[in-house]
C-alpha cells in the first residue's frame, strides 16, 4: 500500500503546485529575481568614487600621485582645488565622497627623505562606503610610495595587502551563497508550513488522518515536492549567478548539492514543525517570516558578517541552520575546498537536521492525532 | 464480528486540560444502523468522534469500533472505517476523477476496482459527464453528497458523518439523507452527528449529548414517550434547559 498511497499522494501536491499559478509563480520567479535585485541593487562594491583632490603647490611628485587616483577604475576625480577650503560645499552636496589633500612642499619633503604628509578624508555618512573608500585612497598611495622606494636606495618597509577568493571585491560572490541559504528556507519553510496548514484549514488533514496513511507519508507526500523544487531552485540561482555575474564554482558541485540537501531537510523540518503548532495559513506564514526568513537574513553572515556583531547575537547566529550553511556554500564556491574541512559544518548541519526531524514528525503526531 | 456491534463505548472521557469535554459515555452501535448522535455545538460531539475515529486519543474509558480497540488497533480501525468531516474533505483544485484516484489509492484499492466503482458512483450521482471538472467549479450540495460517496469508496463497515448537511439547502438535505439510507441498505452503519433535530427523526436510534454527556438515548420514538414531547426538538429543548450556560456557553465544536 505505501509506495501506490505515496504515489498518489505526491501526484496530487504536484497538481497543487501546478495549479495555483500565484504560488508557482512566485516560487519559480523569485529565486531569479533575488539574484538580480541582490546582484545589482544591493551591491557593497564601491566603485567609480568622486574623489577631491587639493594640491595647492603642485610639482612632480604631486603630479605623479594625482596621476595614479585617475588611472583606476575606483576613482573619478571630480574636482582638483587649490586649497582646502574649498573642499567644504563639496562635501556637503554630495559631490564628492572622499579627498586627498596633499600638504605643500611634498615633492620636496620626499626627495630629502623627509615624512610627506597626505590627509585623507572620507563622507562617512554611509560608514561602509566611508572606510572602504579610505583603504582603497591609501592602497593607491602605498603602491605610489613602493615604487618610489624601489627606485631609490632607501629599504622600507611596505605593508601590502591583498584579498583573498574574492580579489576583485566581488560583493556578488559572497551573497550568493546566502541568497541560496535564503531562496531555500523561503522554499522549504515557508511553502511547507503554508502547504500543511492549508490542510488543516480546509479540513482535509483529517481525512488524511482517518485514513490508513501513516503520519510520516502524510508528512513525505507533502514536503517532497518542495524539497524538489528547492532543489532546482539552487541550480538556477548557481548557473543565473555564473551567467550574469560570472561568480565562479571553484570546489565540488555535488558536495555543494548534498550540502544543499542537508540544508533542505532543515528547513523543511522547520516548516513542519512551524505548522504544527498553527492551524491557520496566516500564522503559519508569520511564524516562518519571523522564525526562519529574518534569521537567515539577518544572523546568517548573508547580508550582516558575523564578525561585527555583538557577542549575544554571534551566540544567536550559532543557532541559525543558514549561517553554517552560508560557511559552507561560501567555502565551496569561492575557496573550492572539500569535506575534509568542512566537516565541523557539515556535521552541525546533519544533528541539526536528525533532530529537527525527529521533533517535527513527533509534533505533527502529537498534535492532530 | 462482536455480536452485531460496531461501535463500543463504556466511560470514554476526553479532558482538555481541567475542562471536561466528553464525560464517561456509555453506548453501543448496531451493525447496520443509522445512529444519530445529537447535541448542541460544544457538547462534545466531534471531540467523541474524533476519538471514535482514532484522531485524538482517549483520556479514560474504553471504546471499541469494528470489533478493534481504540487504544491499540487504531490502524485496523481505520482500514474499516470512512469518514466526512463537518468542513469539505475534497481538495477543490483537483477534479472529481483525480479526488477519486487519490482517495482509492489512499486505501489500497487496484486500478480496476476503482475505474469500476467511480463510474457506478458518478452514474448514480448524475456526474459522469463533470467527471473531469474541478471540484470547486461544482455546486456546493453536490459536493458534499461527492463527497459522502468517496468517504464510502473503500466500502467501509462504519462510516462517521460530523454534521454532513450544515449549510445546505432543505432539498440537498434530503437528497442527501437518501443517500445515507442507500448506504445503510448496503449494510454500512452510519454514525452521523447533526444538529437539526428534524433530522433525528430519520435515524434509527439517537443519543443526545449535553455538556459531555449523554442525556439520553434510545429510538426517536421512544424518546418522544420517554419525555412526554411531540417532536426530537422538544425532548432536546427539555434535557438542555437543566444544563442551561453549559450547553450554550462557549464550546470548541472541533
Amino acid at each position: 500500500m505505501t509506495t501506490k498511497a505515496l504515489g498518489g499522494l505526491l501526484r496530487k501536491e504536484i497538481y497543487h503546485v501546478l495549479r495555483d499559478r500565484r504560488t508557482l509563480a512566485v516560487i519559480t520567479l523569485m529565486p531569479i529575481v533575488q539574484v538580480i535585485i541582490f546582484g545589482y541593487a544591493i551591491r557593497t562594491d564601491v566603485d567609480h568614487v568622486r574623489l577631491a583632490i587639493v594640491d595647492p603647490a603642485p610639482d612632480a611628485a604631486t603630479l605623479e600621485l594625482r596621476s595614479r587616483f585617475g588611472a583606476t577604475d575606483t576613482f573619478r576625480v571630480t574636482a582638483t582645488l587649490p586649497a582646502a577650503h574649498d573642499l567644504e560645499p563639496l562635501f556637503r552636496r554630495g559631490l564628492v565622497q572622499g579627498a586627498v589633500l596633499i600638504e605643500p612642499g611634498f615633492g620636496d619633503n620626499l626627495g630629502r627623505g623627509l615624512p610627506a604628509d597626505v590627509l585623507i578624508v572620507t563622507d562617512a555618512t554611509e560608514p561602509n562606503t566611508g572606510s572602504v573608500v579610505q583603504a582603497y585612497v591609501l592602497q593607491v598611495i602605498q603602491a605610489y610610495e613602493r615604487e618610489r622606494g624601489a627606485t631609490s636606495s632607501a629599504v622600507r618597509l611596505v605593508p601590502s595587502v591583498r584579498m583573498r577568493f574574492n580579489p576583485t571585491r566581488e560583493s556578488s560572490n559572497l551573497f550568493v551563497p546566502g541568497l541560496m541559504a535564503f531562496v531555500l528556507t523561503i522554499i522549504s519553510s515557508l511553502m511547507t508550513a503554508i502547504t500543511i496548514t492549508r490542510e488543516k484549514e480546509t479540513g482535509t488533514m483529517e481525512t488524511l488522518l482517518v485514513s490508513p496513511l501513516r503520519p510520516w507519508q502524510i508528512i513525505v507526500g507533502k514536503v517532497a515536492p518542495y524539497l524538489a523544487i528547492g532543489f532546482v531552485s539552487v541550480l538556477g540561482v548557481i548557473v543565473e549567478a555564473r551567467l550574469v555575474f560570472n561568480v565562479p564554482l571553484r570546489g565540488s558541485l555535488v558536495l555543494l548539492l548534498a550540502e544543499g540537501l542537508l540544508f533542505i531537510l532543515v528547513s523543511l523540518s522547520l516548516g513542519i514543525l512551524i505548522s504544527a503548532r498553527t492551524s491557520s495559513q496566516r500564522v503559519a506564514m508569520m511564524g516562518a517570516m519571523v522564525g526562519t526568513m529574518l534569521p537567515t537574513m539577518l544572523l546568517s553572515g548573508f547580508i550582516f558578517p558575523i564578525e561585527s556583531m555583538p557577542w549575544p547575537l554571534r551566540a544567536i547566529s550559532n543557532t541559525v541552520p543558514a549561517r553554517w550553511f552560508v560557511v559552507v556554500a561560501r567555502a565551496i564556491m569561492l575557496k573550492g575546498i572539500g569535506l575534509s574541512y568542512l566537516w565541523r559544518e557539515t556535521l552541525v548541519l546533519a544533528v541539526m537536521a536528525s533532530v529537527l526531524l525527529v521533533l517535527s514528525t513527533r509534533s505533527f503526531r502529537e498534535r492532530l492525532e | 464480528m462482536t455480536g452485531g456491534l460496531a461501535i463500543q463505548a463504556r466511560d470514554l472521557t476526553r479532558r482538555f486540560g481541567g475542562f471536561v469535554a466528553v464525560d464517561r459515555i456509555t453506548f453501543d452501535v448496531h451493525e447496520g444502523e443509522v445512529f444519530g448522535f445529537l447535541g448542541a455545538n460544544g457538547a462534545g460531539k466531534t471531540t467523541a468522534i474524533r476519538m471514535l475515529t482514532g484522531l485524538l486519543a482517549p483520556s479514560g474509558g474504553e471504546a471499541r469500533v469494528v470489533g478493534r480497540d481504540v487504544y491499540t488497533e487504531s490502524e485496523v480501525i481505520k482500514r474499516h472505517i470512512g469518514y466526512m468531516s463537518q468542513r469539505f474533505s475534497l481538495y477543490e483544485d483537483l477534479t472529481i476523477a483525480e479526488n477519486i484516484q487519490l482517495y482509492g489509492g489512499i486505501y489500497d484499492l487496484t486500478n480496476a476496482q476503482i475505474r469500476e466503482r467511480t463510474a457506478g458512483m458518478l452514474a448514480r450521482l448524475g456526474l459522469t459527464d463533470a467527471a473531469h471538472e474541478f471540484v470547486r467549479s461544482i455546486p456546493l450540495g453536490w459536493r458534499q453528497k461527492l463527497a459522502f460517496s468517496v468517504a464510502l469508496l473503500h466500502q467501509p463497515r462504519i462510516v462517521f458523518l460530523d454534521e454532513p448537511t450544515s449549510g445546505v439547502d432543505p432539498i440537498t438535505r434530503r437528497q442527501f439523507w437518501e443517500l445515507i439510507y442507500a448506504a445503510a441498505a448496503d449494510g454500512t452503519t452510519v454514525f452521523v452527528t447533526t444538529h437539526y433535530m428534524d433530522e433525528a427523526e430519520y435515524c434509527d436510534r439517537v443519543s443526545i449529548m449535553v455538556a459531555g454527556r449523554i442525556g439520553a438515548i434510545g429510538t426517536p420514538a421512544e424518546l418522544k414517550q420517554q419525555f412526554g414531547a411531540a417532536t426530537i426538538d422538544d425532548v432536546f429543548v427539555t434535557l438542555a434547559r437543566p444544563a442551561g450556560g453549559a450547553a450554550a456557553g462557549p464550546g470548541q465544536s472541533r
